[in-house]
């Protein structure tokens, strides 16, 4: 009795203003899509981020015959050197691993990398490449100290620091997220504005029976809760827009962009990450539409 | 049943009290006419009765409770038992009879099997047996205030309001109206009607307070209307 009652209430209340449903139903997708992509974008950059501090490394590239770099002064470096340069990595705090490469491997990854070049590959001696020691950063933030400890070393050509490769790339992905998160809020606001809105106009619409209601002594929980309802379920059809928007979102934009720049499936945004995004995004949407409901309500419809 | 004392009501942005330290009484049962004319204070002295308007100063008791003691959150309850009848009959007009008067006990939360039972009954009880199905447009005046009584005592309040019930309605069929709330009445409901309808008063030999720019100046039993009007 009660329920059925609520619901028709609900629906006629909705129905009545239907153009001011779909005003809110869009809003209410829209902001939330773009909250929704804002949180992936920041689950993505933080699973990529982890990705590739694994994968990163610093380079030490050592001095080679010819080397134009003036630290070597056009000088190999010795044999000696190269142990202590050794040592001396491996003495360093913050180092994890350290690879050596010699020209020979060197030769051979360059020559897969540009297997299509045969030209270029016939071209190039093994006594062209440059040797160098691949370190591993114990800790990925933390490897400016590793690069000032490395520089100036004696047969030390140059310092490589793959990090500062992939960092604008980051940037722009926080950027990104940044300017969803601050449509999102705006949207936000817009949405809770246009709820209130809708439900004073389903209140004034339905002054009559609010009236009698009163007057025979229903409950303000009876009286409040159809309009409640109403801004509850224009809000929950929001959601399930922006849970389609950002379902399609992941599909077509994340799993593309992210085959990009990550090899393994391990970095990409999971399914249970778009989940967790959507139930967060459809409970921000009900609560902040109960919240402006109720607001509303507190103004128009005095006991 | 009701109970006045000293009861001083100012509207904000007014300096004149709407009502001006009135005491009264009603017991239990009584059927009382509030008379004067318009501006002294009926329409307040009933709205007072329901707390959709709290005093300046002075106590009023409703049905043993008192109102400025009750929390908002039981308002509700003290207005479940009281009916309410207003000049302009106030129906829901995209509702039948039946669903007029049904609806006061469906947003109480009733049992749909009382409100089957009780509702035929209270429809007969006004004179309108017939006409359950017929839409509040399809009424006279008359019968659109008889549908109002019973959505008033389909509840059975202990207190029955009525502010001007006869004021849209002509002479002859006034007299019905009278006859259900008479019979209302009798039920040992309490009855509290403010009317500016002289013939009426003289007529019903009831208790009449009148009031006079906030005061009370009558309180007779088995009263008339008064020589001035």
């Amino acid at each position: 009795m009660r329920a059925n009652f609520i619901f028709s209430e609900v629906w006629i209340g909705l129905r009545r203003n239907l153009t001011m449903t779909i005003a809110v139903v869009i809003t209410v997708a829209v902001g939330m899509a773009m909250l929704g992509v804002g949180l992936m974008i920041n689950a993505q950059v933080g699973m990529m981020k982890g990705y590739w501090d694994d994968e990163v490394e610093v380079s030490v590239f050592v001095c080679n015959r010819g080397t134009a770099i003036e630290a070597c002064n056009g000088k190999a470096i010795t044999p000696t050197q190269l142990k202590a340069l050794d040592a001396h990595i491996r003495g360093t705090q913050g180092v994890k691993d350290v690879l050596f490469e010699d020209q020979t491997t060197a030769y051979k990854n360059f020559a897969e990398s540009f297997a299509s070049n045969k030209a270029l590959v016939d071209a190039t001696k093994v006594e062209d490449m440059p040797q160098s020691f691949r370190i591993k950063i114990a800790d990925p933030d933390n490897y400016q100290s590793v690069i000032q400890a490395m520089e100036g070393q004696p047969g030390v050509a140059q310092v490589v620091d793959q990090q500062e490769l992939i960092a604008p790339f980051f940037n722009m992905l926080d950027k990104l997220s940044f300017s969803a998160l601050a449509l999102a809020i705006v949207l936000v606001l817009a949405a809770a504005l246009l709820i209130g809105n809708t439900v004073r106009l389903s209140a004034f619409n339905r002054r009559r029976e609010t009236g009698i209601m009163r007057l025979v002594g229903a409950s303000n929980l009876y009286i409040q809760l159809p309009f409640v309802m109403e801004g509850v379920i224009a809000g929950l059809i929001g959601g399930v827009f922006a849970a389609v928007i950002l379902i399609v979102t992941k599909v077509l934009l994340f799993d593309e962009l992210t085959g990009f720049f990550v090899a393994q499936s391990t970095a990409q945004l999971g399914w249970d990450a778009v989940a967790s995004t959507i139930t967060i995004t459809m409970a921000i949407g009900v609560i902040i539409c109960v919240l402006a409901s109720f607001v509303t309500l507190r103004r128009y419809l005095r006991v | 049943m009701i109970h006045f004392d000293n009861v001083t009501k100012v509207y904000a942005n007014q300096n004149r009290a709407a009502l001006d330290h009135v005491s009264v009484d009603v017991d239990k049962g009584e059927f009382v006419f509030l008379v004067g004319p318009s501006g002294s204070g009926k329409s307040t002295f009933l709205r007072l009765i329901l707390k959709e308007e709290r005093p300046n100063s002075g106590a009023i008791h409703v049905a043993g409770k008192d109102l400025a003691r009750l929390s908002n959150f039981k308002v509700p309850h003290l207005r479940r038992r009281i009916g309410c009848v207003f000049q302009d009959f106030r129906l829901l007009p995209n509702k039948n009879v039946y669903e007029n008067v049904a609806f006061a006990l469906e947003v109480i939360g009733k049992p749909r099997r009382f409100i089957r039972k009780v509702v035929p009954e209270v429809i007969e009880l006004v004179g309108l047996e017939g006409k359950a199905h017929r839409m509040p447009d399809e009424l006279s005046g008359g019968e659109q205030q008889r549908v109002a009584m019973a959505r008033a005592f389909v509840n059975r309040p202990m207190i029955l309001l009525a502010d001007e019930p006869t004021g849209n309605i002509d002479p002859a069929t006034s007299i019905g109206i009278m006859k259900v709330l008479d019979r209302i009445n009798r039920t040992g409901t309490t009855v509290v009607m403010a009317t500016h309808d002289a013939a009426i008063v003289d007529s019903m030999r009831k208790r009449v307070v009148e009031l006079e720019d906030g005061k009370i100046v009558r309180d007779q039993s088995r009263g008339v209307y008064g020589q001035a009007y």
